[in-house]
């Protein structure tokens, strides 16, 4: 059942960046720069990929997936057109969600007040 | 003399005091609720990717367009004010998904409006983005160079 195994890998790569927050002080900014970097760092090994194929949008959703579709995306394109791939690769895998978190992101801060808080 | 050490130890006995002050992290309660929320959020992100799939989009594309709505949706309910609610008991399971990420945009760039468009909100939309983007791309096409010169 693919519902129960996005749970629980999304579940558990969520748990290491609490257990990172809680034990070490990091901010959720460096959190975030670590998981991405990490998840490009997995995937050029090949260990992301089998995660991926496991977890799906467990392992897809996490930030960890946007640095696997980043190294993903570059070593494919390299495989297909060479050094430039390496520029182009990652940044056109993930453009669209890239895309995406520009324009909703500034929409939604134009359209929204921040709520007080209490 | 005396006064000097009776200083020390009082400069000693308030670090311990403010140590034994600050909240401890219960981590097993903490990681129960990251656990939990982080995986409904996927959970969801599965459900819509398997309506996607299931209404003609190739497996590449149905992933992109869950992404958009997931972003679309971390945005949406920052602005509503409903995610950062959900945050605080939630912390890293709202924080690692990339509804986390989208938050991390909506919530400086409405907090800085008042400065302007240009230098408030689209400049601070990327005080935790930004960071991201460039290490990512970076780790990107440095993997994609030395997978160029080691592998291909």
């Amino acid at each position: 059942m693919e519902y129960i195994r996005a749970f629980v890998v999304g579940g558990l790569i969520c748990v290491v960046g609490q257990l990172l927050m809680d034990g070490t002080k990091l901010t959720p900014a460096h959190v975030l720069v670590a998981f991405v970097t990490s998840g490009a760092i997995l995937t050029a090994f090949g260990i992301y990929e089998p995660i991926m194929k496991f977890g799906e949008m467990g392992a897809s959703i996490p930030l960890t997936g946007f640095g696997y579709s980043l190294a993903k995306g570059a070593m494919d394109s390299v495989k297909d057109g060479g050094l430039l791939g390496a520029f182009t690769g990652g940044i056109k895998a993930t453009s669209g969600g890239v895309a995406a978190a520009v324009v909703f992101g500034y929409l939604m801060a134009v359209i929204f007040d921040p709520k007080s808080k209490k | 003399m005396k006064k000097q050490i009776t200083r020390v130890n009082k400069e000693k006995e308030y670090e311990e005091y403010v140590k034994n002050k600050v909240p401890k992290p219960n981590y097993l309660l903490n990681c129960l609720w990251a656990f939990f929320v982080g995986g409904v959020i996927c959970t969801i992100a599965q459900f819509i990717n398997n309506l996607l799939k299931n209404s003609g989009l190739n497996k590449t594309d149905a992933g992109t367009v869950t992404v958009i709505i997931m972003i679309f949706l971390g945005a949406f309910l920052t602005g509503l004010g409903v995610y950062d609610k959900l945050g605080k008991k939630a912390g890293a399971g709202s924080i690692v998904p990339i509804t986390g990420f989208a938050n991390s945009i909506v919530s400086p760039a409405m907090e800085f409006k008042r400065e302007g468009y240009v230098l408030g909100v689209a400049a601070k939309m990327f005080s935790v983005a930004g960071p991201v983007l460039v290490y990512g791309f970076g780790s990107s096409v440095i993997i994609g160079v030395l997978y160029y010169f080691f592998i291909r």
